[in-house]
């Protein structure tokens, strides 16, 4: 399945969503939209990630880059991410990194 | 300005190259591609064989082109490439004559002896496909962790605590209570680091982590048809890569990132990672065994040969690493650094270490250079090295390791030593010295009390509940008529062979077990636990479970209800340990008193008060620790006395005077009706300050505040 990563940012929130395969082929399409994020100066990310087939490890450093990217006090969130990418996501301690939640409450 | 060198002047195929750069070896990510970079001194040609990951057959096969070499070192840049879902390996070609010790054979694949990541083993156990052209599968490995603020914890060598685990075996029984496909993994261990902390230990030692292959040699158990593997892992196939298969995400390939996560996660909580490294042989074993790297790379670089064209095998395994060649001994470097720098790990605990001061024909040097590169690399500087300082070949260096000023040892002198005092061989003498720090083997040479590894059990031999339960070795479920595994155990069954219903048996085996932790965590040095000691675990009289993929290996948690007292015992001798800088110091002791306190350092006492009978055969033997000695002198701790009868006897010892004001308290004794033992701080005083009446087979160990 293709990826896609549409992004909207309303007032300081950029929301991403994610669909598909999340690899080193799709990664950079990712980043780009992240990028766009960081030149709008957001206070939040917010990545619904239901939509995710498959995350390898690209992927998970494409949450890293982006916590570098924004910076410290701007938080990141991984709404809704399937069962076996919540587990990759803390075994290897990428939930350090990312606040992961079922569901997002404005 | 953009760079000139980025972009591709060669192709081959759909495949665009360019000529890379010799140096690091193995796979490296660089922009727009991969640099790939191998070295053998005897190939005549070498290609690189790429895969999609888990594919059969390859995806294509690039020849190193001419001027793609330099020295003998091929290198060569390939762009574009999905790096994320790729495995690689080479192909070489060369002479092939075995007595020349040249095996080179093109119909094979060979795994890059520098890979970072080695697929084909993904989850534990799962039978692999034997027709496989490619078995050990170079990956490349992503290396940009996030490490935020951690480092390696430099723990003073005095005040280590080891705990000598098994990766697998900690967390894989059921009992465990961790998520199911945490169990026998990395994650597994971070999920118990609790456990770790509450039993007081400052650094784990992982048995093998580096890639092997758990099928090596696997067979049926002749008894129950359960299959028998490689299960310990002491037979190397990467040395670069974390084992796959005891990573819960190793079926995605992220190992790297779930050891990296754990090793964080311990430093958090105060626990350095010693890792054991085998570098004295390799998985490709002896002339018959399968080749999977440096035999069809280098084979006559790599290992040490008869000049009939054989290997040495002085690891007992087959083949012989040759360590002091110099290209060899640069792998081993390369490797080390690697594990400290990217993985922050604490230390290594090097595996028969002896052969690496053997020379390329088996002779011990007296001035080994891999060993002193070690011990002077600016990487390693801080790491612990320590040696089992012995090998297969009959080299035996307890005391005499060629040590630089910077390595410990795996101290077999005190292990044996305090088996036999503790099943009452009344050797005081021996264990007088295995108390201080072993000044016997080390003073003389100016290596501090540290260099010592102390231990009563380790992963070869009895677990501590079968050393005070089995007079001899019973592995018969390793299916080797029970001719393997040592015969040297120094155990006593303590009046039976074995498990028993018979209370007093079971209240002595007890008894000696606080005995062995107890003299322990108070001699000087640096103490090393077997996982699951701490529990009374116990292998059924097997020495040697290195096949055993279940319970005879397995932690049982249930051990921490059934065994609770040894464990609460365990948890306050080491919390005790901590407490008393005065049994953690730095220098041997000078016997006598250079701070002015009317005590020397330590003193040594009988059944009667400053004197020892010191001839053999006498079982009973006590020391005072001067608390105003501790750490010479730069820091105030309180008096120590420990009083050992281990004749089956009881004995009035008579306790010598403290200062005015000072009074003496039971911080633990092993052989009162109710095995009393205290929190460090909670000590009862004692009734009658001028003896003590001691059990048979008893420790009594005192605090004068």
């Amino acid at each position: 399945m293709t990826f896609t990563a549409s992004l909207e940012i309303v007032d300081d929130v950029a929301k991403i969503t994610l669909a598909g395969e999340l690899d080193a082929a799709t990664a950079p399409a990712l980043k780009e939209e992240v990028e766009k994020a960081v030149k709008q100066k957001v206070k939040r990310l917010v990545l619904f990630a239901s939509g995710l087939e498959y995350m390898a490890s690209a992927g998970l450093r494409v949450l890293l880059f982006s916590k570098q990217k924004l910076g410290a006090d701007v938080d990141i969130y991984v709404v809704g991410a399937q069962e076996f990418i919540l587990e990759t996501l803390e075994k290897t301690g990428f939930d350090q990194t990312v606040i992961l939640v079922d569901k997002y409450d404005e | 300005m953009e760079r000139i060198d980025i972009h591709p002047t060669h192709s081959h195929e759909n495949f665009k190259l360019r000529l890379g750069r010799p140096q690091p070896f193995g796979a490296t990510i660089v922009p727009g591609g991969v640099n790939f970079s191998i070295f053998s001194s005897h190939a005549t040609s070498c290609s690189l064989v790429l895969f999609k990951k888990h594919a059969k057959a390859p995806l294509a096969e690039i020849p190193f082109p001419d001027e793609f070499r330099i020295g003998n070192v091929y290198c060569m840049v390939v762009f574009d490439l999905d790096y994320e879902n790729l495995e690689y390996g080479y192909r070489m070609d060369g002479p092939n004559n075995f007595q020349q010790g040249h095996w080179f054979d093109p119909s094979k694949i060979l795994l890059d002896p520098y890979a970072k990541i080695i697929g084909g083993r993904d989850v534990w156990g799962v039978v692999p496909d034997w027709e496989d052209i490619y078995h050990h599968r170079g990956r490349i490995a992503f290396d940009d962790f996030d490490w935020g603020n951690d480092r390696a914890l430099e723990i003073p060598p005095e005040d280590q605590i080891i705990y000598e685990m098994h990766v697998r075996s900690f967390t894989r029984h059921e009992s465990s209570g961790i998520k199911e496909n945490h169990r026998g993994t990395f994650a597994g261990i971070r999920d118990k680091i609790p456990y770790l902390k509450e039993l007081g230990i400052n650094a784990v030692e992982l048995m093998p982590v580096y890639e092997f292959d758990e099928f090596e040699n696997s067979r049926p158990n002749p008894q129950t048809g359960e299959t028998l593997y490689n299960y310990w892992g002491y037979s190397t196939v990467g040395f670069f890569s974390p084992k796959a298969g005891y990573a819960a995400t190793g079926k995605f390939g992220m190992q790297v990132d779930e050891l990296k996560t754990l090793v964080k996660e311990l430093h958090k909580n105060g626990i350095e990672v010693i890792l054991d490294v085998v570098f004295n042989h390799t998985a490709e074993g002896n002339e018959r065994g399968p080749t999977i790297s440096f035999r069809g790379i280098d084979n006559k670089t790599y290992y040490m040969m008869t000049p009939e064209g054989y290997y040495f095998n002085f690891s007992g395994c087959g083949n012989t690493i040759n360590c002091n060649n110099p290209i060899v001994r640069n792998i081993v470097l390369d490797c080390l650094r690697y594990w400290a720098a990217e993985y922050h790990i604490d230390g290594f605990r090097f595996d028969l270490a002896s052969i690496l001061g053997r020379d390329p024909w088996g002779y011990p040097l007296a001035n080994p250079p891999l060993l002193e590169s070690l011990a002077f690399d600016p990487i390693l500087a801080k790491c612990k090295l320590i040696a089992e300082a012995w090998d297969a070949g009959g080299l035996y260096q307890v005391g005499s390791f060629p040590a630089y000023g910077r390595w410990a040892e795996w101290n077999g002198k005190f292990r044996d030593g305090i088996r036999k005092f503790i099943k009452g061989d009344g050797t005081v003498g021996q264990i007088a010295q295995c108390l201080q720090g072993s000044p016997n083997l080390y003073a003389w040479a100016g290596r501090a009390p540290a260099t010592s590894i102390n231990f009563i059990t380790a992963h070869d031999g009895f677990t501590l509940m079968d050393l005070v339960s089995y007079n001899h070795k019973h592995n018969e479920a390793n299916g080797e008529n029970n001719n393997d595994g040592s015969n040297d155990n120094d155990s006593w069954n303590c009046g039976w062979e074995g498990a028993t219903d018979d209370v007093g048996i079971n209240a002595l085996r007890r008894r000696q077990i606080k005995n062995a932790i107890a003299i322990l965590m108070v001699s000087q040095g640096v103490p090393m636990l077997l996982m699951g000691d701490e529990v009374g675990r116990t292998q059924n009289g097997n020495n040697n479970t290195y096949c055993h993929d279940n319970e005879l290996s397995w932690l049982d948690w249930n051990l921490q209800t059934k065994n609770a007292e040894i464990l609460e015992f365990v948890k306050h001798c080491v919390a005790f340990r901590r407490s008393h800088p005065v049994l953690r110091n730095p220098n041997h002791f000078r016997n006598q008193d250079y701070v002015g306190s009317g005590y020397a350092d330590i003193t040594w006492h009988g059944t009667k008060a400053w004197n020892v009978d010191w001839s053999d055969g006498n079982r009973a033997i006590a020391f005072l620790l001067c608390g105003k000695h501790a750490k010479q002198g730069t820091v105030e701790d309180n008096y120590i006395y420990v009083a050992m009868n281990m004749h089956w006897q009881t004995q009035w010892f008579e306790i010598p005077g403290l200062p005015p004001s000072l009074q003496w308290h039971v911080f633990a004794n092993t052989g009162a009706v109710f095995a009393s033992n205290y929190l460090p701080g909670t000590e009862p005083v004692l009734e009658n300050q001028s003896g003590i009446l001691v059990g048979d087979r008893s420790v009594v160990i005192l605090v004068g505040k």
